[in-house]
């Protein structure tokens, strides 16, 4: 066991855990930041997609020992208010079904749209064809994409 | 009930969601509190003008929380603002069908939903027209007020909501007719959207309590093992271990994390032993070709003289189609908490059946139901696989054992290879044309496995030919089966109408005229008994062809398909185009007749995501085995659609006034089979064997 300053969503976090704890499991189990989600452990999902430096990471496969002092955000501190441009638009378009991968979807997006704020049809579908919905809403997050970027400067 | 708590005087109707008999009566919040009165819903018109309607069937992504408060609505005349959704727990008083499953809960809620609505409403009307002293055929209601058009009065439900209370209820009320609808058939937001987006606990893998510890549970690694030995001492010497506890053929890590306890399963060190066959991939594919060929068959339907039909045929058509075992995978795994107590049970989590759950733990821990409490949680998907309570009943063990409050997650490998799978089944269709390609004699032989009857005798093109002969054969496998979304018709739909596309064609007919053509011979001269409607199965087939521009699009390779399943009718159009010199799946068009559409927005997402299920896995699903362990274990092995491999989808709805039907299913059986006659339009070749990827004909294409 190791303790691990963490920031996470400009909060200050300890965790007194094992090195190789993935960053998911320090969330969800030690941190009680639970909109993290566990779909696969392997990186092959993106249910469990948060930001570090602003950049999404697969957080099932990273040890917290390599998050450093690194800035993490996870969807509960996308925003405030929950009402980042991804999450409106995900209300707008009325993406999910069961919901359980649209964290990982929207912080994918979300990420996306910081890095090239008008991406592409085909830069929308290479980036979020990372993230599996069980469900099948992959119509309605392409649009949601879109209508976050139609509203993002 | 949290609805009691939540609001302090008001309106409280107490109604059933599923007994026709119970009429919605009045209630005291005190005695539903006490627990005392015996419904399985209520809505609550609190003074503050919050109605609350308490949502008993489990939600796993099928839109019924957003769907039943909106058919209450409606009929209330409510502001759609005001409404609140309060997902139930499973209730100790008395239940019909506290289930999601068979896509059956607006069929069977649809008019007590809309009673208990009207009702609600007849009461504020009732209770206005006392104060303001005129009478109630003088009053009207919209979004949530009651207006005296005459003396210009108003008031809020809210207001009124107290002395309705005082009322009884009346033993009839009228309903809306449906031009009268103003939120049905609209496109209204999930009422969980906000939640979602945020990252707020919903799930059962969301839930923790204090004191809690967590299990992972080490299951036989092939179907036919059972436990020999275990020596858990190195687990049990890793950090945050509580204990290794072991029953029936399972050994439960718990421990005080997750990734501790996860880590700690990979040192168990066990020996099994064989308990029953191993079975191999191989070894199905030899069950099948044995067991069509001299299986002992059970009859299913039979109509007319088949074996005459076929010895007077002008031409015979034989195919046979297989699919293989596939997992349910919805995206949160399986996991459940328990906490067995010597003076009861608490269970909290995602399931499909909450009262199977309260009675295989009452049973397994010898505690009475009523000391069981079930706390259903929003579920990361079901598919079929939250129906079984394997996973409930594993917390429950862990929890007994252990003597402490336990969540029991399955890894997404425990997941994968832990069973209850959609079976693997082998169909071989025969058809007897005559000389003016009429089909004269239809056979279907179903070969399962552990799936009972792996037919359905009755659905088309059973009652349009008149001699018919439908049987199964049925191999019982130690590997574990169960329903997957669609039970039996998720592959069978797809083989069936592939093989009317054969059919058609050796007739020397188009696939849409030839089914028609059928259809019409159904409604003049039934052969046996007919259990569908040959009318609505004829308006989805003519609104499929007239949306998809059937036969008429320059470049574009057209299959069509059509299904009626969970009470509801669907036909697809697949459409290929080459693209590059590669053959690619660019659109299907969908005509769907699922009666009076409750939630526009809600409704096309099932009809997409059905759509995208139904081919995704017949394109890609497969789950092999090697002496009864299965090969994939992970979404790297196992391949799951993607945004990048998704046709459109172009969903046509039936308007047709007639009471709702099923909708969470019946859009994925016809998928299969629109895209597999698409592509055989493209390429000549035919799709007989699921996954498409692995057959020959799909080679080089997207």
């Amino acid at each position: 066991m190791a303790l691990f300053k963490l920031s996470i969503n400009n909060r200050a976090y300890n965790a007194d855990v094992e090195q190789d704890t993935p960053l998911l499991w320090v969330l969800r189990d030690n941190l009680g930041l639970v909109g993290t989600k566990y779909g696969c452990g392997i990186a092959q999902c993106g249910a469990c997609t948060v930001h570090v430096d602003g950049k999404a990471v697969r957080s099932c496969v990273l040890p917290v020992s390599a998050v450093g002092k690194a800035k993490v955000t996870t969807i509960e501190g996308l925003s405030e208010k929950g009402d980042h441009p991804v999450q409106q638009a995900w209300d707008e378009v009325d993406v999910a079904q069961c919901g359980y991968c649209q964290a990982g979807q929207i912080m994918t997006a979300a990420a996306l749209l910081k890095e090239k704020p008008k991406p592409t049809e085909e830069e929308i579908i290479s980036t979020m064809s990372g993230n599996i919905c069980r469900c099948g809403t992959y119509h309605r997050i392409r649009e949601a994409v879109k209508v976050a970027a139609s509203k993002t400067n | 009930m949290k609805i009691a708590a939540a609001a302090s005087g008001g309106l409280f109707l107490g109604f059933n969601w599923t007994n026709s008999t119970a009429l919605p009566v009045v209630v005291d919040a005190k005695s539903i509190a006490a627990g005392s009165i015996n419904f399985n819903s209520y809505l609550s018109i609190g003074t503050d003008n919050v109605i609350t309607i308490v949502s008993p069937n489990p939600e796993i992504g099928q839109g019924i929380k957003t769907a039943f408060p909106m058919v209450v609505a409606e009929e209330l005349d409510a502001d759609w603002k005001q409404v609140k959704t309060v997902q139930g727990n499973l209730d100790t008083g008395i239940f019909e069908r506290q289930v999601t499953g068979g896509s059956g809960a607006v069929p069977h809620s649809w008019e007590r939903l809309r009673k208990a609505g009207a009702t609600a409403r007849h009461l504020l009307v009732e209770a206005a027209a006392a104060k303001w002293k005129v009478p109630a055929s003088e009053l009207t209601t919209d979004n949530g007020k009651v207006l005296h058009k005459a003396s210009g009065k108003t008031a809020s439900y809210g207001e009124l909501a107290e002395a309705a209370s005082k009322l009884t209820a009346p033993t009839e009320v009228k309903l809306k007719s449906e031009k009268e609808f103003k939120l049905i058939g609209q496109s209204v937001r999930n009422v969980d959207n906000k939640n979602i987006a945020t990252g707020k606990p919903l799930f059962g893998l969301d839930f923790y309590k204090e004191g809690m510890l967590f299990a992972v549970i080490q299951r036989p690694k092939a179907f036919g093992l059972k436990l020999k030995s275990v020596d858990s001492a190195a687990a049990k010497a890793m950090p945050g271990i509580v204990d290794v506890v072991t029953f029936e053929n399972s050994v439960a890590v718990v421990g005080k994390s997750t990734w501790q306890v996860k880590k700690a399963k990979d040192a168990l060190k066990i020996e099994y032993e064989k308990a029953a066959d191993l079975e191999s991939s191989a070894d199905h594919n030899r069950i099948f070709s044995q067991l069509m060929d001299n299986g002992e068959a059970t009859v299913r339907r039979k109509d007319g003289d088949v074996e005459a039909a076929f010895k007077g045929a002008a031409k015979v058509i034989k195919a046979e189609y297989q699919c293989p075992f596939l997992p349910h995978s919805p995206l949160e795994p399986m996991n459940f908490f328990a906490h067995v107590r010597e003076d009861g049970v608490e269970l909290v989590g995602p399931t499909q059946t909450p009262e199977r759950a309260r009675t295989e733990v009452a049973k397994l821990t010898g505690i009475a139901p009523e000391k069981v409490t079930v706390e259903i949680t929003r579920q990361g998907g079901g598919f079929g696989r939250r129906l079984a309570a394997d996973y409930v009943l594993e917390a429950a063990n862990v929890s007994k054992l252990v003597k402490a409050p336990v969540k029991v997650i399955w890894t997404r490998e425990d997941d994968m290879t832990g069973g209850i799978y959609r079976p693997a089944v082998r169909y071989r269709f025969e058809a007897a044309l005559d000389k003016n390609g009429t089909l004269i004699g239809y056979k279907l032989r179903g070969v399962g496995m552990n799936s009972g009857n792996s037919t359905r005798e009755d659905n088309f093109p059973s009652g349009s030919v008149d001699n018919l002969l439908i049987d199964s054969v049925e191999h019982k496998s130690p590997i574990t089966t169960g329903p997957w979304r669609a039970p039996i018709t998720n592959f069978l739909a797809y083989a069936e109408q592939s093989f009317l596309d054969e059919v058609a064609e050796a007739a020397g007919k188009d696939p849409v005229a030839f089914r028609l053509e059928l259809l019409e011979k159904a409604k003049k001269s039934p052969a046996g008994a007919i259990k569908y409607d040959i009318d609505r199965m004829i308006g989805v087939i003519k609104l499929a062809a007239e949306k998809s521009n059937w036969g008429k699009k320059k470049g574009v390779y057209q299959g069509f398909s059509v299904y009626f399943s969970h009470r509801s009718y669907v036909a697809q159009v697949g459409e290929v185009v080459v693209l590059k010199g590669k053959p690619t799946l660019k659109n299907v068009v969908a005509a769907v007749d699922c009666g009076i559409v409750i939630n526009k927005s809600g409704s096309l997402q099932q009809v997409r995501g059905g759509v995208v299920d139904g081919l995704g896995h017949a394109m890609y699903g497969n789950m092999t085995f090697k002496e009864g362990a299965p090969d994939q274990s992970n979404f790297n092995g196992f391949r799951l659609i993607r945004m990048n491999e998704i046709p459109e989808v172009d969903v046509h709805f039936v308007d047709n006034g007639m009471s709702p039907t099923g909708l969470g299913e019946p859009a994925l059986p016809p998928a299969g089979g629109a895209v597999a006659n698409a592509f055989y339009k493209a390429t000549k070749q035919r799709l007989r064997n699921q996954p498409f990827v692995n057959e020959e004909a799909f080679k080089g294409i997207s």
